[in-house]
């Protein structure tokens, strides 16, 4: 059974004006759909990889799977318990102990008035666990010194900042992490520290890796399977190989031509035209159908579902 | 031919009340007409404080100590402000990272192309209007005509940073300097906004300065690229032949850890260590500690530094390629 | 800074530098040396608080002890022997012959407490009220914030009279004059605690949403742990400045009420009653006795507010 199941996930969010300005103005009530029916499975011991560009849903999907927000339809069942419907106490607890999230902002995530030997022990702490000489040993599996513990957060660079992270995401022994944007913040010397660390200890701890990024290559590095989002919607998903090789979705492919490529010396692409849609009033059918190439009348009226192609899933008419 | 830009021997100092600190040391480049020069390195590395530096928006107590800038032959390094102003706007035209910083909210766009036109060029109204109009449709804004007349918040960030370059080359300047113009930007529309820049400096012949720490746009936008570590100049060379043979053993680690889409699943290089930091540079070569290659003289004696068009790496130890001339 | 770890075999124990030693050296302290208009008003806030504080050791006479007070000394003139006695006061004596300098500096004690008092009254309020407004949100933010604009629209001054009045309204007489101190810091105390709940509530609001929080909420602390914990450390510095402000703006409200005479009673007069009390004697020739009192209050009302404009300099770089 897979660890993690995602299962017809939405979620909207209600971001119209105050009450008294939309009787005033005489408009109506504006619902920002982030996450639409998205369904996928994280197979334990895998990395699972969502990527897309900004307002594609992604960092909102990894929420609703730690629990920091609570889906509007669907469910995430993690160990077949749904953190958002369960009422056994000892059963959310349980399963709360499981997942630990690492964040893009290395200098928002550690509170700045707290020593790092304190920041990292907080998951266990809270528990009431044992926590003497913890920081340390974390400290020192994530390649930092022991000695590091009395410091203060502002006394490191972005990567050690992103070891600290990675140090309290492990002290509770956690088998999920979700990681939204963990490298984006960092220079790529660091990015790939982080980036063989974060490999590292997958194999050592037995981790499954929820991976959050806009970056193609670091994504096509780290994963087993890949999710691509376009406006909140999962519009394909492979494994690597296949992703990139036999992208199947025309936005898949946009994406791939558009990113900027090391050999690329002096490449001129036509790049891709138009730009993503207001999240608010989404085009109606597929999501993709106005800066697509191969849109016909059925992608304008009626919204593709995820169905198996070879060894992909992919949302388009399009495509058989 | 004189370059565009010339830059020799600059350096940078910020006094600070632990002593001097220098983000820019003993750095010197050229920029041709026509030509894009990328400027890589990772943040701190002193890229954008060059940048800075040519345009005189030097944060006080940071100041040029020493060096020359010259602008198509003449000194502009000591130009202080009206002057530094008039030369900015006719001469030099700016692209930031945020496409916010460098509109002004309140005005329509179009008021602000022609104040800027009107300010640098020899033209009447209705003509700098008609101008303001081909900029933006220039730079790819449908329904110009219309949208001369709205302001900057009811644009999209990519179609922003379109307005912004179309407002940096309205003067028709002779160098561009752009920092960091996509990174706050989605993939799809960086890749149009990067298309658009080469295009129209190509057609007028504007040199370009373009800052960035991502390599992949370097790789397909520069003709040249420089390559920055602790403020100092470290490899400087045709884009091809940095980006696939580096020589310097920074630039050569850095490639390597970039997680490259032909590369798969391979464990990434690793430079060990991160970049020091500018109030504890190590003596010798500023590499040193982290540098594979590393000999006893690179400890002892300051690293080499480059000047336009002497040598590549600015190393003891280069690597030794045999396919590079 | 480079990330190498420390050999395994290093020590683990190393006792963290103290927050005090990290204070000292910060560039707060720094700051501060390099201020002369800091150090200057910061030295004479010291001195006045704590000759208020020892004020029984300093003070030449007891003011208040009935059997120590002599008629005959009545209107001595500052630095002149007293025609009938001989005896010379420094500040002089008012019309019961109390030395102004002794009654000044029990003054300056009351002054200084109902200040304090009143100020830390309206911090716990104003922070307590301010943490829930921006942390919870919703109604609770809605009907806090309301509340203070309500309260702002009257000066604060009629706000602590009539906190003052309907005190007094309640209270047998017997017990006014012991109840008039307390009832005079809850009246400035209610008057006050609108900003520091306004500046509480937008740190909070800031502070809330940055991602060490969210890891915070992940492991499952509850939202009071989180608040105490997590934002109120956080967004005290700006809490530091206005309270410093506030003092100086207390001590001024306590000596303008009591100057009206609804403040401190005669039994135990504070600088506003020395100089409510002295303001009669003005033109019959006797001026030390307002004159006294009022430089007083004006220096410890100028030092601390001096102080405190420094504070907001030194914290909230931002502004200069």
């Amino acid at each position: 059974m897979a660890l993690v199941s995602v299962t017809n996930l939405t979620r909207i969010f209600d971001v119209s004006k105050p009450w008294l300005n939309r009787v005033i103005e005489r408009k109506p009530k504006a619902m920002l759909t982030a996450v639409s029916d998205v369904s996928f499975d994280i197979e334990e011991r895998t990395v699972y990889a969502l990527v897309g560009e900004s307002g594609s849903g992604k960092s909102t999907i990894g929420k609703m799977l730690v629990g920091l927000l609570a889906p509007s339809t669907g469910s995430v069942d993690i160990r077949g318990v749904d953190l958002a419907r369960e009422t056994d106490a000892a059963k959310i607890d349980d399963v709360r102990a499981d997942i630990q999230m690492i964040f893009q902002d290395p200098f928002a995530s550690l509170n700045p008035r707290w020593r790092v030997r304190d920041i990292i022990v907080e998951p266990v702490a809270a528990r009431g666990g044992e926590t003497r000489g913890l920081a340390e040993r974390l400290l020192e599996q994530v390649g930092l010194a022991a000695r590091d513990a009395g410091k203060f957060p502002h006394e490191f660079s972005g990567g050690q900042r992103q070891r600290i992270c990675i140090a309290r995401a492990l002290a509770s022994e956690p088998k999920l992490i979700v990681c939204d944007e963990p490298t984006s913040a960092l220079d790529v010397s660091v990015q790939a520290q982080v980036l063989n660390l974060m490999s590292d200890l997958k194999d050592e701890f037995g981790l499954t890796y929820l991976f959050i990024s806009h970056d193609l290559t670091v994504v096509q590095h780290m994963a087993d399977k890949i999710g691509v989002l376009y406006l909140g919607r999962l519009v394909e998903e492979a494994d690597p190989d296949t992703l990139f090789d036999t992208p199947k979705h025309p936005y898949t492919q946009m994406l791939l031509a558009a990113a900027p490529q090391l050999d690329g010396f002096g490449r001129e692409v036509a790049p891709p035209t138009g730009e993503i849609p207001d999240p608010i009033n989404p085009p109606p059918g597929c999501a993709y159908n106005p800066r697509c190439p191969l849109a016909a009348d059925i992608c304008r009226t009626t919204r593709p579902e995820l169905r198996r192609v070879g060894n992909a899933r992919v949302a388009c008419h399009m495509v058989d | 031919m004189t370059p565009t830009l010339s830059i020799r021997n600059l350096t940078v100092d910020i006094p600070t009340r632990h002593g001097t600190l220098r983000p820019v040391q003993d750095v010197s480049y050229d920029i041709a007409q026509g030509e894009i020069l990328g400027v890589v390195g990772e943040s701190g590395a002193g890229k954008s404080m060059a940048g800075n530096a040519v345009i005189g928006l030097l944060n006080p107590p940071a100041h040029i100590a020493s060096g020359e800038i010259h602008l198509n032959g003449t000194r502009i390094d000591h130009l202080q402000g009206d002057d530094m102003r008039r030369l900015r706007g006719q001469q030099i035209g700016m692209v930031f990272q945020d496409p916010l910083t460098s509109l002004n909210p309140l005005l329509k766009i179009g008021d602000q192309l022609t104040e800027t036109m009107l300010a640098h060029l020899d033209i009447s109204q209705s003509e700098a209007r008609k101008r303001a109009i081909a900029a933006l449709e220039e730079v790819g804004i449908p329904g110009a005509a219309q949208r001369v007349d709205s302001y900057p918040h009811e644009f999209s960030g990519g179609m922003r940073q379109r307005v912004v370059i179309a407002l940096a080359l309205c003067a028709e300047p002779s160098l561009i300097i752009a920092d960091e113009p996509t990174t706050a930007l989605d993939v799809s529309v960086q890749a149009q906004i990067i298309a658009l820049l080469k295009r129209l400096c190509r057609d007028r012949g504007t040199a370009v300065m373009l800052i960035t720490h991502d390599m992949g746009v370097i790789a397909e936008a520069a003709d040249r690229v420089a390559v920055m570590y602790a403020g100092q100049l470290t490899e400087l060379g045709a884009v091809r032949d940095v980006l696939t043979a580096p020589l310097h053993p920074y630039t050569d680690g850095l490639m390597g850890s970039t997680p490259l889409a032909s590369r798969g699943k391979a464990r990434l290089h690793q430079i060990p260590g991160a970049m020091p930091r500018l109030d504890a540079l190590p003596d010798g070569c500023a590499f040193h500690p982290r540098c594979p290659r590393a000999q006893a003289d690179c400890v002892r004696n300051p690293g080499p530094t480059l000047s336009d068009g002497q040598g590549r790496a600015a190393c003891f130890h280069p690597l030794v390629r045999e396919d590079v001339a | 800074m480079v990330d190498t770890p420390l050999p395994p075999d290093a020590p683990i124990a190393v006792k963290d530098p103290s927050r005090l030693r990290l204070a000292l050296q910060s560039d707060f302290i720094y700051q501060f040396k390099r201020s002369p208009v800091a150090v200057v008003s910061f030295a004479i806030t010291l001195l006045l608080v704590l000759s208020a504080i020892f004020a029984p050791l300093i003070a030449p006479y007891d003011p208040f002890d009935p059997g120590s007070l002599n008629l005959m000394n009545g209107f001595s003139a500052p630095m002149t022997p007293n025609a009938f006695t001989g005896d010379s006061f420094w500040l002089g004596t008012d019309d019961q012959g109390r030395d102004v300098f002794s009654t000044i500096l029990y003054g300056m004690r009351i002054s200084l407490f109902v200040g304090a008092a009143a100020v830390a009254f309206a911090m716990v309020l104003g922070i307590t009220l301010g943490l829930l407004a921006g942390y919870v949100g919703g109604w609770t933010e809605t009907i806090i914030m309301r509340i203070a604009d309500v309260q702002l629209t009257f000066p604060s001054i009629l706000v602590a009279m009539l906190i003052f009045g309907v005190a007094k309204g309640v209270t047998p007489v017997e017990y006014r004059d012991q109840m008039a101190i307390w009832v005079l810091i809850i009246a400035i105390g209610l008057s006050d605690w609108v900003q520091f709940a306004r500046v509480v509530r937008g740190a909070t609001l800031v502070e809330k949403n940055k991602e060490y929080v969210a890891a915070a909420k992940l492991i499952g602390r509850t939202g009071p742990a989180i608040m105490m914990r997590h934002i109120l450390p956080n967004v005290l510095s700006p809490v530091l400045v206005i309270a410093t402000i506030s003092l100086a703006l207390a001590i001024i409200a306590e000596a303008t009420l009591s100057f009206l005479g609804v403040g401190a009673p005669p039994t135990q007069p504070s600088l506003g009653t020395l100089i409510r009390i002295g303001q009669g004697f003005l033109f019959s020739g006797e001026w030390w006795i307002l004159l006294f009192p009022a430089l007083t209050l004006l220096t410890l009302a100028l030092s601390v507010n001096l102080l405190g404009d420094w504070l907001r300099d030194a914290l909230n770089p931002r502004l200069r």
